[in-house]
């Protein structure tokens, strides 16, 4: 009987969004529904938490007459991954994914209550009609509230062993706030778009929204990374899986947008242009999900595959981005703005940030993308793209952009005196020199890589430390997230440079007693126990370092699924990784053993922290919340029949419209 | 900036939107290429992983009823059907045939060491040219082979306990018994 409460409020939630979608635009109109809109985004928020409440609790008290818990569940499973497989597979994933979309409508309508009529109206309508789409396709196509009545399993099939991990339970809920919270400046852009007030104004009341959605995603990603890195068992952090590069490419696009979005609330300029890509970051979102959840791409992450699925996502994709798009075509001001710069400039530096990202972004969408389209037009004839592609094309793209990034805090709008580089030069060269001998004194060898990713990390380090130094009476907190953020890069930059070029591995082939020496570690197979967890049986071998650190690598036998884990046994630290990995047993007892050495991999997940906290940073400033009080009062005169021009950014022009 | 030239970013959604729907549609991604079921194996000449010197060709492999899987290092998924593919070799007695596709062969012979080798041999594809013959989409991929060296069943993606039992045991057992 629960679980069907749980099914109805979704379905009242789908009419809900609907009305919500109608109510918000009716009120950009008319004005006077915009409490209604407010509260109707509450009314959704509410009954989708019921909902995905529910289905929880399905999975905590093991209700295997729903067929979605029977099939991702199992009774020896430990509470917290009965809970966290709630979103273990596709049908209550999506319902996490729409409840996300309410929370983010939600909080759309509690913070920017004080925006004008038209833009609330249209944000929150927009996003009740994206979020309609969403619901009606988990009802009709996924819904987890099926039941498997009669017939009821006394036990489930259990969850992926692969998915019983604390990454599982936080890296999905983490990724889909990224990926949905796009959706904000999403219908900003097409708010102010069909307003027609895409201006500085609209600029700055997107920036929070962006900032905090894609500081959601970087850590998503990094967990998703994090995760592979320990739970795969082989040591490697990113492989260009289909998959990843559908989470990739709206990071990309959303970093892109940050920084458009800066030149246009400071300078007025770029309007059209950080409109499309507002657009796009949410628009590859979407595609992403066509991608996870229609099985057109094979990969480690992709769901059961189901036609009916894909079609229905590919649907919704092509009302919602080309609808998007035709808004932007029909709508988008074709007047260039006035805002003027020359020379080396702040603005330069944005547009080559700009070009540079998406560049490696179609880069990626046509590596992801191009075994599907080689297909369609040669009729079904396959091919397939690998890692070395994406690399060879990848890694110079992100050095040019790390050469960029280092000039970052000396840029001056408009234009910039030629005596303020002089420093940066210096650093560039301070920190090439150390480049050049760091990687060879505490690595042991030349590798152009290392050398490369350190002189870059370094010198992006240093024009920002020492620009942080001089304005230390008077940093904002906007120009101290851009400072974390940016050192976040080139901390990510130098672990990605030390982990790819002075990672060693031997394999061997080892019985208790024996030792294996790897960059002067040498490593004592000690012990081998079996332990029983809660789902599962394990051999367990213990190793200790001849300098005292235990590391414990298991193979962990599932047998509800009869599927054979690799445990890998990891000593983190923040200079290298001990990573010890089980292969099989062999016919003598003996068992085969990776053991990899892998300097500074830690770097790459702070440096992505890094760059999170640094986005959640500039969302403190307080000019933000001086903005709120503006168009408060804006609103105010508007209301007493006063027509206010859309503001500009303080202490410039208001921008050409 | 005239009008026109705004329409651009929704004409090239509209190309891309095309082809995710041809591609999508134009098969079942996890389903039977037409084009390579019943047909003969193509034959090819490539080395043998971890033994220098030695050539498999397709003469290696007609004989007897064999599962062909396309593996490769980089490729998390092949990781993630490993076990199924040994535990399917050991208990049907069928001979597993791996294809090491588009990878470094030392890296393979070590991942060979680390997971296990339930193959009974490895042909070596680094270049990815006889991936190309073999329509091979993307790592892994399983093709059954009867005794004659038709390919009887495909699977693009992993094979797991699912498929096993819903299509690769049924495809087994349209062979008949084993010769």
């Amino acid at each position: 009987m629960i679980v069907e409460i749980g099914h109805f409020a979704v379905v009242a939630a789908l009419v809900v969004a609907l009305a919500l979608g109608v109510v918000g635009h009716v009120s950009a109109v008319n004005g006077t529904w915009r409490s209604l809109a407010a509260t109707l985004a509450s009314c959704q928020l509410l009954l989708l938490a019921c909902g995905f409440a529910v289905l929880v609790r399905a999975f905590f008290v093991s209700d295997f007459s729903v067929a979605y818990v029977a099939e991702n569940s199992n009774i020896l499973l430990p509470w917290y991954y009965r809970v966290s497989a709630t979103w273990g597979a596709h049908e209550g994933s999506f319902l996490l994914w729409t409840l996300i979309m309410a929370v983010w409508t939600w909080a759309v309508s509690l913070g920017c209550s004080r925006l004008p009529d038209e833009i609330f109206g249209r944000v929150l309508g927009t996003m009740g009609l994206l979020n309609f789409g969403f619901v009606l396709f988990l009802l009709a196509t996924s819904s987890p509230f099926e039941r498997l009545l009669p017939g009821v399993p006394a036990e489930g099939a259990d969850l992926n062993p692969l998915l019983q991990d604390f990454g599982l339970i936080v890296h999905p809920p983490l990724l889909y706030t990224g990926y949905v919270g796009f959706a904000v400046a999403f219908s900003f852009a097409i708010a102010a778009l069909v307003s027609g007030r895409l201006d500085a104004a609209w600029a700055r009341w997107s920036r929070p929204w962006t900032n905090v959605a894609w500081a959601f995603l970087t850590v998503g990603i990094a967990l998703g990374s994090w995760w592979a890195y320990y739970e795969l068992g082989w040591g490697g952090w990113w492989f260009w899986d289909p998959v990843e590069n559908a989470s990739f490419m709206p990071w990309l696009a959303g970093t892109a947008l940050l920084h458009s979005l800066a030149v246009t609330e400071k300078r007025g300029a770029f309007k059209s242009w950080t409109a499309l890509l507002a657009i796009a970051a949410f628009s590859l979102s979407l595609l992403g999900a066509f991608i996870v959840r229609s099985g057109v791409l094979t990969s480690v992450h992709a769901f059961a595959v189901d036609p009916e699925r894909g079609l229905f996502v590919l649907a919704l994709l092509a009302l919602a981005v080309g609808g998007a798009l035709t808004v932007y075509a029909l709508r988008a001001p074709t007047i260039t703005s006035r805002a003027r710069y020359g020379g080396f400039s702040r603005e330069l530096l944005l547009l080559v940030n700009n070009a540079i990202l998406v560049v490696a972004l179609a880069f990626v969408l046509h590596g992801t993308l191009y075994p599907l389209a080689h297909e369609a037009i040669t009729g079904g004839e396959k091919t397939s793209v690998g890692a070395p592609y994406f690399n060879r094309g990848f890694v110079p793209l992100m050095c040019v952009l790390a050469c960029f990034l280092a000039l970052a805090p000396v840029a001056r709008w408009k234009r910039t005196p030629l005596a303020i580089l002089g420093n940066a030069g210096l650093m560039c060269a301070a920190a090439l020199c150390l480049g050049l001998a760091l990687p060879l004194v505490l690595g042991g060898a030349f590798k152009l890589g290392a050398a490369v990713a350190v002189a870059l990390g370094l010198w992006i380090m240093f024009v920002h430390g020492a620009d942080m130094w001089r304005r230390r009476d008077s940093a904002t907190r906007g120009y101290l997230g851009m400072t974390l953020a940016h050192v976040g890069f080139a901390v990510s930059l130098i672990g990605i440079g030390a982990t790819s070029e002075f990672s060693r591995e031997v394999d061997a082939r080892m019985a208790v007693g024996d030792s294996v020496s790897l960059n002067g570690v040498t490593y004592r197979f000690a012990a081998l126990r079996r332990i029983e967890g809660p789902n599962y049986i394990a051999e367990q071998a213990e190793f200790i370092t001849d300098g005292g650190v235990h590391l414990y690598p298991e193979k962990r036998r599932y047998p509800v699924r009869e599927q054979v884990m690799t445990e890998a046994g990891i000593a983190a630290g923040f200079v290298r990784d001990l990573y010890i990995a089980l292969g099989s047993p062999l016919p003598d007892g003996s068992w085969g053993v990776r053991i990899q050495d892998k300097p500074m991999v830690r770097w790459i997940w702070l440096g992505a922290l890094m760059m999170a906290f640094g986005g959640v940073l500039a969302v403190m400033d307080p000019r933000y919340r001086r903005l709120n009080a503006r168009a408060r009062s804006r609103r105010e005169r508007q209301n007493a029949g006063g027509l206010a021009a859309a503001g500009g950014a303080r202490g410039y022009p208001p921008p050409a419209k | 900036m005239s009008r026109a030239r705004l329409f651009i970013p929704v004409a090239l959604f509209m190309v891309l939107a095309s082809f995710l729907y041809l591609g999508f549609t134009l098969r079942d991604p996890h389903d039977l290429p037409s084009a390579l079921i019943h047909k003969p194996f193509p034959d090819f000449d490539l080395p043998v992983l971890g033994k220098p010197g030695e050539r498999a060709s397709l003469a290696d492999l007609v004989g007897e009823r064999r599962l062909v899987n396309v593996w490769a290092t980089w490729c998390p998924t092949c990781l993630a059907e490993h076990a199924e593919l040994g535990r399917i070799a050991e208990e049907t007695g069928i001979s597993l045939v791996g294809i090491n596709y588009k990878d470094d062969p030392h890296a393979a012979s070590r991942w060979l060491t680390r997971h296990g080798d339930p193959y009974d041999f490895n042909i070596v594809d680094v270049t990815g040219d006889f991936g190309v013959e073999l329509g091979v989409y993307g790592a892994p991929e399983t093709f059954l082979l009867d005794a004659d060296g038709i390919i009887r069943y495909k699977r693009v993606g992993d094979v797991n306990e699912g498929i096993w039992r819903e299509e690769l045991q049924p495809a087994m057992a349209a062979l008949g018994p084993p010769p």
